[in-house]
């Protein structure tokens, strides 16, 4: 029982980091129809600036710090490159973005090195937010905090903490995307940005000065993506290898979301982030189902190394799944509307 | 842009000695290069340009950018190299001179499998497509290990049974003629697809797939078509791949070999036929020579891309067709100082900011070995501030004396270019 | 005329050509709607033209002209309703299928092959007719017939000069010429043409009308235009869609007449010809 529980809890809080990656993506797709390719390396920024950050002043510092520099970095980006490949196509703004992760990877790896650094949460963060503890007689009780070593040690008791950075991560998620909309439905701000979207000449005409509104949003993106860094690379690992992990994934939500949605987005990154996190979870394979409801699995079955897979072994392999029969079946995206 | 789009000089003449002048590059090659290490280059660069052809179909004749090329490269070498070893066993009698055709069905019949999905959709969405393709397929690799062999891959022998004719393939140089043989044939076959129906009506699927529409054709069905060719090919450039290194291993299918594709054939200009020719060679000299110079090669070849996208995306191919251009106008001599010039400050800047990166990558990795780096014959320190300070006063100056030369020379360039069209348009109507 | 070389292809144009022979209509509308969420833009069309017959579609700005060719030619699916080509149904149909039963368009904004020269443009354009299909086994040299073709086309919209220019490099009037080309191409015998003279100055135009008639002679003929000498010069019979109804189908004499379209349309846009041809 508590197994599901931290699982869902912990797949939803990744689901939502992946949201606050993909909303990024999704607003600056929408905004300016171009897909960042380095949307995945500005996350993997952030991680490190937080870091350096961090060493330097502390995390907190770092956590309003590092998206700020990482959105800025993107604006400059922006404005110096994207801004000349606009007038080729989509294209070549996929692939000047293309490339630009190939030189942040670099740049990274040149500054900090290429093994992975230790980029630790804070003392508030460590430890659980909460513990649950299945007593010996089966039944479940809530612990706020951590639960001392020597109930845990208990015959028959199991303790399932549930990390205090994850309850974090799904904090800030769920802050930033209130903000984010409110910032969108609510302000001046976003309202031009709304109307920049279809009509970007009426706009400038009026007066508001479009490119400016441009960079300003792909400078939001990426913070968001520089935000979800720090929190990301303090809650799991900080190395060069962390954008490639999460970038193909937050291509498949996009996508699977329905490209331009944002409410296809947050669906989809919640279906991922759960459905991945109890894949991993899960040691059963295919021979287990099948001796499960009772029948028996010849030896030759035994050995056929795919039914003897499990499913943790098959979790990464999930999304990229779920990408193909969405394709099949569902070529818009679960709640797409915009053709890409 | 140059009318010679996609087509050599309208003399049929022009193109027996191209075709034969290619011939003879691939025989006397590795006379001329005679050293085993080109040798083994040249091998990789004929494998390479068949892949990025290949690749080319779909990004510069299809508009369809693909970040998962190497999936059909990578099983073509996967499908080869076992039936490579089926043939050692004595399992299926086919000629190790045959065995990339089983690379070629292998791409061919996976582009048929996978490409029905992948190309119901066109641009962004297609190129995301093709890289949840890539992944899944590497992911894949890692746990289906009777296929791919886990982490040690598959290796196989390709000298097999008693030499024919003295050729059992095993000296590399016998190997390079084969691979020879199959680029020539390849990029060959490839020339003549871009000259059919299907090839033409590519062309404009890419140009306006909504307008394909209303000439009578299902652009899907056309894309599906073009992928399954570049697929077939692809496969053979992998089989080719599985005999040169007698080894196959899970990297052919993953994302690195599918960036490299696209990052090379663009660089070598996907807007002409020859393009992705230099392409592939190019990108055997970097992974092969550039990163022995340098342990920045990437970041290099990041910010060379970058530039080229921004400034240049014909690519190289582009370049040299304008300055052909320029050049059959009898225009060329005015800019060549121009040129070197640019060339000069550009390489300027380029020994300041390496000795930069250099001094950096130093610091980071060997920095135990004491802090002087070997740098073009000089010694430069790391720790001490004069040499950075040298190696930026170098490079801003460098920067500062190309900017002037670039403004020049875009002047310059751009009155040719009017007067260029003058030229045409008195051409037009006399 | 068209030569539809697939036995497929033959069987349905035979059924067709039988069909128009036998006093068929070349292309009818029935109760035609179409629904973007909650709005109607096209709201119950009827319109039924003989072959061989010009309409030209005039309407205020928003009528729903475009939204009407997007539907004929199967850009956008009708809410309800029916099409009918040559007396085969063609509401649902995709745009290529429409298309090789004998129906071709052209786009409002110039839609051309850019990077391919002016010949290579109008040689796609016949491939399909001719059978060619998605052969790889042929070369495009050796095509005798999609070759003459092409040139005839080319002589036809009078840039046989600019054979190798590549279509991104013409001027604006030659764009429209060989969009124009492209659309009658493949021989398809229901011709729709969006906007054809947009962008023109006045000579241009009517040089343009003159091509226009020259190269859809025979062929039934449908134009959204907004140029009124256009309209009256080149149509048999007129069309008036106002807010997604057609409420007048008549000769343009009997049209310009009538009350109902004096009311909601001609008016107007007589008054805007007066201000426009005093901006001249």
């Amino acid at each position: 029982m508590e197994f599901i529980i931290i699982s869902m809890l912990n797949g939803v809080s990744y689901g939502l980091l992946l949201f606050l990656l993909s909303s990024g993506l999704t607003l600056i797709f929408s905004m300016m129809g171009v897909l960042n390719f380095a949307h995945a390396s500005f996350y993997m920024l952030g991680a490190y600036i937080g870091y350096s950050i961090a060493q330097l002043v502390g995390f907190w510092p770092g956590l309003f710090v590092a998206p700020l520099v990482v959105g800025a970095l993107g604006a400059l980006f922006e404005r110096l490159t994207l801004r000349k490949v606009h007038k080729f196509g989509h294209v070549p703004e996929l692939l000047v973005t293309f490339g630009l992760s190939y030189i942040i990877l670099e740049l990274v790896q040149l500054i900090w090195g290429r093994t992975a650094v230790e980029f630790v949460p804070p003392e508030a963060l460590r430890g659980p937010a909460f513990t649950l503890v299945h007593h010996a007689n089966d039944t479940l009780e809530m612990f706020w905090g951590a639960v001392g070593s020597e109930v845990c040690a208990g015959a028959g008791v199991i303790c399932s903490p549930f990390p205090a950075t994850r309850a974090f991560m799904m904090l800030v998620a769920v802050l930033m995307l209130v903000a984010l909309w409110l910032l969108l439905t609510r302000t001046r701000i976003g309202l031009i940005i709304q109307a920049a979207l279809t009509h970007p000449e009426m706009v400038e005409s009026l007066g508001h000065n479009v490119p400016r509104v441009l960079m300003l949003v792909f400078g939001a993106g990426t913070g968001l993506a520089g935000l979800a860094g720090v929190i990301g690379g303090s809650t799991f690992v900080t190395e060069p290898n962390m954008a490639a992990t999460v970038g193909s994934v937050i291509f498949v939500v996009v996508v699977v979301g329905g490209m331009g949605s944002l409410s296809g987005a947050f669906l989809a990154s919640l279906l991922i982030g759960v459905i991945q996190t109890f894949a991993v979870g899960l040691d059963y394979s295919f021979i287990h189902l099948v001796e499960q409801l009772g029948v028996q699995a010849s030896d030759a079955m035994r050995e056929n190394s795919v039914l003897k897979l499990t499913l943790s072994q098959v979790a990464p392999i999930l999304p990229y799944l779920f990408l193909v029969l969405i394709l099949i079946f569902r070529p818009k995206g679960l709640l797409g509307t915009r053709e890409g | 842009m140059s009318k010679a789009y996609y087509e050599f000089k309208p003399l049929n003449v022009g193109r027996w000695i191209v075709w034969s002048l290619f011939a003879l590059v691939l025989v006397f090659a590795p006379l001329v290069f005679g050293s085993n290490l080109s040798v083994t280059m040249l091998s990789q660069m004929g494998i390479a340009i068949i892949a990025c052809l290949s690749y080319n179909i779909l990004l510069g004749q299809g508009g369809m950018l693909s970040f998962g090329h190497a999936v059909y490269t990578g099983l073509g070498s996967y499908m080869a190299m076992h039936a490579l070893n089926a043939a050692t066993d004595g399992q299926i009698p086919i000629p190790v001179s045959l065995v990339p055709l089983v690379g070629g069905v292998a791409g061919l019949f996976f582009a048929v499998l996978f490409g029905y999905v992948t190309t119901k959709k066109a641009g962004t969405p297609f190129a995301m497509i093709t890289l949840g393709m890539a992944e899944l397929v590497f992911a894949m690799s890692l746990m289906f290990s009777e296929f791919f062999g886990g982490e040690a891959g598959v290796s196989g022998n390709r000298v097999v049974g008693d030499p024919f004719m003295g050729i059992s393939f095993g000296p590399p140089i016998q190997v390079y003629y084969l691979i020879a043989v199959y680029t020539f044939v390849c990029v060959g076959l490839m020339f003549a697809f871009t000259r059919t129906p299907l090839g033409r009506i590519l062309n404009a699927v890419r140009d306006n797939p909504e307008r394909v529409e209303f000439i009578g054709y299902n652009t899907q069905k056309v894309r599906y078509l073009a992928f399954m060719i570049a697929g077939f090919f692809a496969g053979v450039a992998g089989g080719l791949g599985a005999l040169n290194f007698e080894i196959v291993t899970a990297e052919v299918v993953g994302a690195a070999r599918s960036g490299g594709y696209l990052l090379f054939t663009f660089l070598g200009g996907a807007t002409f036929f020859f393009g992705p020719i230099i392409g592939g060679i190019l990108m055997v000299l970097a992974f092969v020579l550039l990163s022995e110079l340098t342990k920045a090669w990437l970041l290099y070849l990041g910010l060379v891309f970058l530039f080229m996208v921004m400034y240049a995306p014909g690519g190289i191919a582009s370049l040299i067709m304008m300055n052909l251009r320029v050049a059959s106008f009898g225009k060329l001599r005015e800019v060549w100082v121009a040129y070197l010039a640019l060339g000069v400050t550009a390489l300027v800047v380029l020994l300041g900011g390496g000795a930069m990166v250099e001094m950096i990558y130093h610091l980071q990795l060997d920095a135990a070995m004491g802090d002087s780096v070997k740098y073009l014959g000089m010694e430069l320190h790391s720790k001490t501030a004069g040499s950075w300070f040298g190696a930026a006063f170098v490079t801003l100056t460098g920067l500062g004396i190309f900017e002037l030369t670039r403004r020049q020379f875009m002047a310059q360039w751009a009155a040719i270019q009017t007067d260029i069209e003058k030229e045409i348009k008195r051409r037009e109507t006399s | 005329m068209s030569s539809a070389t697939s036995t497929a292809d033959t069987g349905r144009f035979e059924q067709a050509m039988s069909h128009v022979h036998a006093g068929g209509y070349a292309l009818e509308l029935r109760d035609l709607r179409k629904r973007f969420g909650k709005t109607e833009i096209i709201r119950g069309v009827d319109l039924a033209v003989r072959p061989g017959e010009r309409v030209a579609i005039i309407g205020p700005n928003g009528a729903g002209k475009s939204t009407l060719f997007n539907l004929i030619s199967g850009r956008f699916e009708p809410s309800s309703g029916e099409v009918l080509l040559n007396g085969t149904r063609i509401d649902g149909k995709k745009p290529f299928e429409i298309n090789r039963l004998g129906l071709s368009r052209s786009f409002q904004i110039t839609n051309i092959f850019p990077k391919l020269s002016v010949f290579e443009n109008l040689r796609c354009g016949v491939l399909w007719s001719l059978g060619y299909k998605y052969t790889l086994f042929r070369f495009l040299a050796g095509m005798d017939d999609a070759n003459q073709r092409a040139e005839e086309l080319m002589r036809m919209i009078r840039l046989d000069k600019k054979a190798d220019t590549l279509a991104m490099n013409l001027t604006y009037a030659e764009q429209r010429a060989l969009e124009i080309g492209i659309t009658i191409a493949g021989g398809a015998n229901v011709i729709l043409l969006d906007e054809p003279t947009a962008g023109m100055s006045k000579s241009e135009t009517s040089r343009f009308i003159d091509l226009i008639r020259e190269v859809t002679v025979g062929k039934t003929l449908l134009t959204v235009e907004h140029d009124m000498g256009v309209v009256f010069g080149l149509a048999d019979k007129i069309a008036v869609v106002v807010y997604g109804e057609v409420i007048a189908f008549d000769e343009p004499e009997a049209v310009r007449a009538n009350p109902k379209v004096q009311e909601a349309y001609l008016g107007s846009v007589l008054a805007d010809e007066q201000a426009a041809s005093v901006g001249h």
